[in-house]
């Protein structure tokens, strides 16, 4: 891993002072938005509760009436609030997810994070002072794709694919003009993000048009006495042995039957811990780290900001003696889906 | 892994749990559909509450063999008796409903460790457990804390 940094960007090898980057932390409800602010968040980010998000879920995210209040809180306290508009519209439904733009301004949200071009057009029109962040879902994972998204609609910030290794992410920072984002801990997928077609084909619903991979409506659980099976539109996704850990009923992460063996033939069901990385990351000048899981409760929210909250105090405070303390990785695992954590495609030395 | 995720901390005595599997269901269910009832009027719009619509959702006490059932009509929660087909069954051990209540354990983490049960209408289910996510907790301790001191 050294040598893959080094070998890409002079800043990666280490420790040079650093600034702190923003920590980003998720809220699908406003109890977990507070919780967020209240244990060390820079950024919370949120959605309405329809499909203009990637968590369409049933019963999550915004009114209008709780984000007001969301809004207030956050920034009475010196945190924003970024909205997740970063599903992509269609014709017939365009102008609802340019209302949707239009509410997140009115409310007064410091940016909205956004997939498609249409919408940044629409926003950076209509709303000068309304910030744009290039959503994941954009799926940009050069620094010239970003730089177009830059020069054309103003972008502030880009929320990288979680794609690239950290040499390729240093290249990407020292020659974007804007701001870059990376995931910093949370659950993982196929990660072709604004393009993963998986879902959909199964339930006919999928992440990009409908904001949702497995839609509630289509997952069932039942418990037997092989273990805990997992069906999507009908389709066995999964069978858990008793005491076996559990992971979300997505398609990507199932277990299927591949020339006689069965196995996870796409995705193991783990989730992406960095922490080892923070010193890299922030010498590499990356301004924002993210943690996933607007979908998860108030307890999860609190407890992995307020980890990375002193892990980025601690990084900043004295980056070339940091060291992850134990307590805080078993905190992290302990919530992560399939409860097991990787440094994903980070740690990689292929390209 | 983490053993402290693998097992609650404390179960119902079996004993207890004898006695308490031989009382009635309908007040415990009365009492949870009154507290959704008040949740629901401050917390849910009737987009939300659609998913619950018509449908019945049981809590599984599985340490003390207690089940709390609550149907959903015309946007009013309502008590089910045992006789009662739910919808929806989340079951779990008393201690981890209770650190689930007051916010300590995340109902993901609990489902990935198999501390969680979640069967039936999984819709229903999200909507239930995201409606009492909305929850601001401390305000309704209270109030559920002096209806308890009235009976």
């Amino acid at each position: 891993m050294d040598a893959v940094v080094a070998d890409s960007h002079p800043a990666a090898r280490g420790s040079v002072a650093c600034r702190a980057p923003d920590l980003v932390c998720p809220a699908g409800s406003l109890p977990a938005l507070k919780a967020a602010v209240d244990h060390g968040a820079t950024c919370v980010y949120t959605g309405f509760r329809d499909a203009t998000n990637a968590r369409n879920f049933a019963g999550l995210n915004f009114s209008l009436a709780d984000l007001e209040i969301g809004v207030r809180y956050a920034r009475d306290r010196g945190v924003r609030v970024l909205i997740a508009l970063n599903t992509y519209p269609q014709a017939q439904n365009y102008a609802a997810w340019c209302a949707a733009v239009d509410r997140a301004a009115a409310v007064g949200a410091h940016a909205i994070i956004v997939a498609d071009a249409g919408l940044m057009a629409y926003a950076a029109k209509r709303h000068p002072n309304l910030a744009l962040h290039l959503s994941v879902q954009g799926s940009a994972t050069t620094y010239e794709a970003i730089n177009f998204y830059a020069d054309r609609f103003g972008i502030k910030r880009a929320v990288l694919p979680r794609v690239l290794t950290l040499g390729q992410v240093a290249s990407v920072v020292a020659h974007a003009r804007t701001e870059i984002e990376v995931f910093a801990f949370g659950s993982l997928c196929v990660m072709v993000e604004g393009r993963c077609q998986l879902s959909s084909y199964v339930t006919g619903q999928g992440p990009n048009l409908n904001g949702v991979c497995s839609p509630a409506s289509a997952v069932r659980w039942t418990e037997t006495a092989a273990g805990r099976e997992v069906r999507l539109a009908g389709v066995l996704v999964d069978r858990f042995a008793p005491g076996e850990n559990a992971g979300y009923p997505t398609l990507c992460k199932g277990r299927y039957e591949v020339e006689g063996a069965t196995g996870y033939a796409i995705e193991e069901p783990v989730s992406l811990n960095t922490l080892s990385l923070l010193p890299k990351l922030c010498a590499m000048g990356v301004r924002a780290v993210k943690i996933e899981g607007r979908q998860r409760s108030v307890a999860y929210v609190a407890e992995v900001t307020a980890v990375w909250r002193a892990a980025i105090d601690a990084c900043i405070c004295d980056p070339e003696h940091f060291e992850v303390d134990a307590a805080w990785d078993a905190r992290l695992a302990r919530l992560a889906e399939g409860r097991q954590v990787t440094l994903g495609v980070y740690h990689r030395s292929w390209r | 892994m983490n053993p402290g995720v693998a097992t609650p901390t404390w179960r119902v005595p079996a004993p207890v749990a004898a006695v308490l599997a031989r009382l009635p269901t309908l007040p415990p269910s009365a009492l949870a559909a009154a507290a959704l009832n008040r949740v629901a009027a401050r917390y849910a719009d009737a987009e939300s509450l659609a998913p619950l619509e018509g449908k019945a959702v049981r809590v599984s006490v599985t340490d003390a063999g207690v089940t709390i059932t609550v149907r959903c009509v015309r946007g009013k929660f309502t008590p089910g008796t045992r006789g009662v087909t739910p919808t929806a069954t989340i079951a779990a051990s008393l201690a981890d409903f209770v650190a689930l209540a007051t916010r300590r354990e995340d109902p993901d983490t609990l489902f990935f460790a198999r501390r969680l049960m979640l069967e039936g209408d999984t819709e229903a289910s999200l909507a239930m457990r995201n409606l009492l996510d909305r929850v601001d907790v401390a305000p309704l301790a209270a109030w559920l804390t002096r209806v308890v001191a009235r009976r």
